[in-house]
């Protein structure tokens, strides 16, 4: 009785605790989160630094109106549309094919040591990354020797409109089709290895048990990994391009981000680059809360 | 079974451990050009005779480096930020994620902090209302603008919450009951029995902060203030507009642009060399945190 007493009193107290614990982190939010949000009001303006967001004048939707009436924003868009979506399918179905594929190394030291190295690139910054990638496609990079060797032409990888994006998405899915192997690999790891013994006495062959059984599955997780990925459709990954790109390509190469960066940033158009970052926010989170909606419906889980 | 059937099984596992270690090859030989490069002559470089072996042998790019001030100063500013923003995300992520691992019944208040955290990961008011904001605390050129607006990594507490989340009640009873405040369970307990789940985040903490160049691109104005990915990235632009402005290979042979491949991909080598330091320490344990992470009910 004494006891329970006493329990109650600590726990009294350790509400407040609890309280006590979450102000440090929520305080950072609220001054680096939400005190940016309230910013966007800048966006509805013709924003002066000298007058500061309180003093400059309203001009409604003038910013956003500009941004629809531009010339090249619809390339933009379509830019990163096309871009972030085969980011996304190539990316799973390389990953996918990875994971089935590793999965049949039975040898401990190849597993370990593949999967040591194609999780590497994931964890390096596309500034060292882009070095790379540079070395490999300039005019006189290994790859075009490699093409040299087989007598084919060189190409300007990195200042071609029309090489630019596969370079982009091909160098994308070469980073993190390893990483993203991980969340494949423990679906496959999970499946019941009786379905496959049952199957082996049916005498199935290998490809029949990776269709009929492997892939059905990981189908949940697959799901639930695409659906989530939705989110990013407008985030077709700044630092990459940042790192690659150049004025030749800005026409196949510029994205929403890059754009808002440019135009925004170094332009010093602050109004009309925070209209083009507010388009962007309100259209990633529409996108997430389907993702959400569509993950409880088909998948049974949540994403938040 | 027939011997005919093995022989096709073995070739069919000849083949996919084939394409296997390819990809591995793909992943890895790039990025070993680069280190092979790194200590070659300038001219093997230029001349583009270098492959997977150094042509002759040099350390003469990493004596450069060591003269190169601003490098060291760069590399400088990038571990302190890293010291920096470890420590302030891990005391952060700790404390959140504790309370926030209760039930609503336990912690009254938790859904209004959580909905507070995923609004902020949800919904930002993007690149230029930061700046602006970071501007008018006088921040700008400041460690504190590379460490402050990163100090709570939403995803990490997410992750560490569900880590907590199941650590057994028991645990925590027996603690209470021999008179523990919520702090000390937190640090005696919790902290303790979580240390993969912490792995992982510090990990996820390290790799980022030290890889990201654009925070120090906008929030600082002079370049000596460039933590070392800003820095070397400042650098890459230079040697890709030399790349694009020589439409043959004739053109790029210039002094000032060997000298510079070569350099920079020492360069990048040693600011590598930090992460592929961690990176085995830490590689045991992200495979599960991630797996946790990624997969809620």
């Amino acid at each position: 009785m004494k006891q329970e007493k006493y329990k109650a009193r600590n726990r009294l107290g350790t509400g407040a605790m609890y309280h006590m614990m979450m102000l440090p982190g929520i305080l950072f939010l609220l001054v680096f989160s939400y005190i940016p949000m309230v910013g966007v009001i800048t966006a509805f303006q013709d924003y002066v630094p000298a007058k500061g967001m309180f003093g400059s004048e309203f001009v409604g939707l003038k910013h956003f109106i500009y941004m629809f009436k531009l010339p090249d924003i619809g390339q933009v868009i379509s830019n990163t549309l096309v871009i972030a979506i085969a980011k996304i399918l190539l990316g799973t179905l390389m990953a996918i094919i990875f994971s089935i594929l590793l999965n049949e190394i039975r040898f401990k030291f190849v597993k370990k040591s593949v999967q040591t190295i194609v999780y590497l690139p994931h964890f390096l910054s596309w500034v060292v990354l882009a070095s790379v990638v540079v070395n490999m496609f300039s005019l006189d990079g290994s790859v075009n020797q490699i093409l040299a060797f087989f007598g084919l032409e060189n190409i300007n990888f990195l200042g071609s409109n029309t090489w630019f994006q596969p370079l982009i998405i091909g160098t994308d899915v070469w980073k993190e089709f390893g990483y993203s192997s991980i969340v494949y690999l423990a679906a496959i790891t999970s499946i019941d290895p009786g379905l496959y013994e049952a199957a082996g006495m049916d005498g199935a062959s290998w490809w029949r048990k990776v269709w009929h059984i492997t892939l059905p599955g990981m189908l949940p997780i697959i799901l639930l990994m695409g659906v989530m990925s939705l989110t990013n459709i407008l985030s077709a990954g700044f630092d990459q391009i940042y790192n690659l790109y150049n004025p030749v390509v800005y026409e196949s190469g510029d994205i929403l981000d890059t754009y808002v960066y440019r135009i925004g940033l170094v332009g010093r158009q602050y109004s009309f680059g925070t209209a083009v970052g507010l388009f962007k926010s309100v259209i990633g989170i529409v996108l997430l809360l389907s993702a959400n909606e569509l993950a409880k419906k088909y998948t049974d889980r949540k994403i938040f | 079974m027939s011997y005919s059937a093995s022989l096709k099984d073995r070739m069919g596992r000849f083949v996919i451990y084939a394409i296997v270690i390819l990809l591995a090859l793909i992943c890895l030989l790039p990025l070993w050009n680069i280190v092979a490069i790194s200590f070659s002559s300038s001219e093997a470089v230029s001349a583009n005779a270098v492959g997977l072996l150094p042509v002759k042998f040099t350390t003469a790019a990493y004596s450069k480096i060591i003269d190169d001030a601003q490098f060291w100063r760069s590399f400088g500013i990038s571990v302190l930020r890293v010291a920096l923003s470890l420590v302030l995300n891990m005391i952060l992520i700790v404390l959140m994620a504790y309370p926030l691992s209760k039930s609503k019944r336990e912690f009254k208040g938790r859904n209004i902090y959580m909905n507070i955290m995923i609004f902020a990961m949800l919904f930002s008011g993007g690149m230029i209302p930061s700046y602006l904001l970071i501007k008018n605390l006088d921040m700008l050129n400041t460690i504190w603008s590379l460490v402050l607006p990163g100090a709570v990594p939403i995803f990490s507490v997410i992750l560490v919450m569900n880590f907590f989340a199941a650590v057994p009640k028991a645990l925590e009873e027996a603690a209470f009951i021999d008179g523990a405040n919520a702090l000390q369970v937190l640090f005696k307990v919790y902290v303790p029995v979580s240390i993969p789940a912490l792995a992982t985040v510090s990990l996820f903490s390290i790799v980022g902060t030290w890889n990201d160049f654009f925070s120090g691109l906008i929030y600082m104005t002079k370049v000596s203030n460039y933590p070392l990915m800003t820095y070397i990235q400042s650098l890459n632009v230079n040697i890709a507009e030399l790349l694009q402005s020589g439409t043959n290979s004739a053109q790029l042979s210039n002094l000032t642009e060997i000298s510079n491949k070569n350099l920079n991909a020492a360069k990048i080598v040693v600011a590598v060399i930090p992460l592929l330091l961690i990176y085995p320490l830490l590689q045991k344990y992200f495979v599960t945190g991630i797996v946790v992470g990624s997969v809620k009910e």
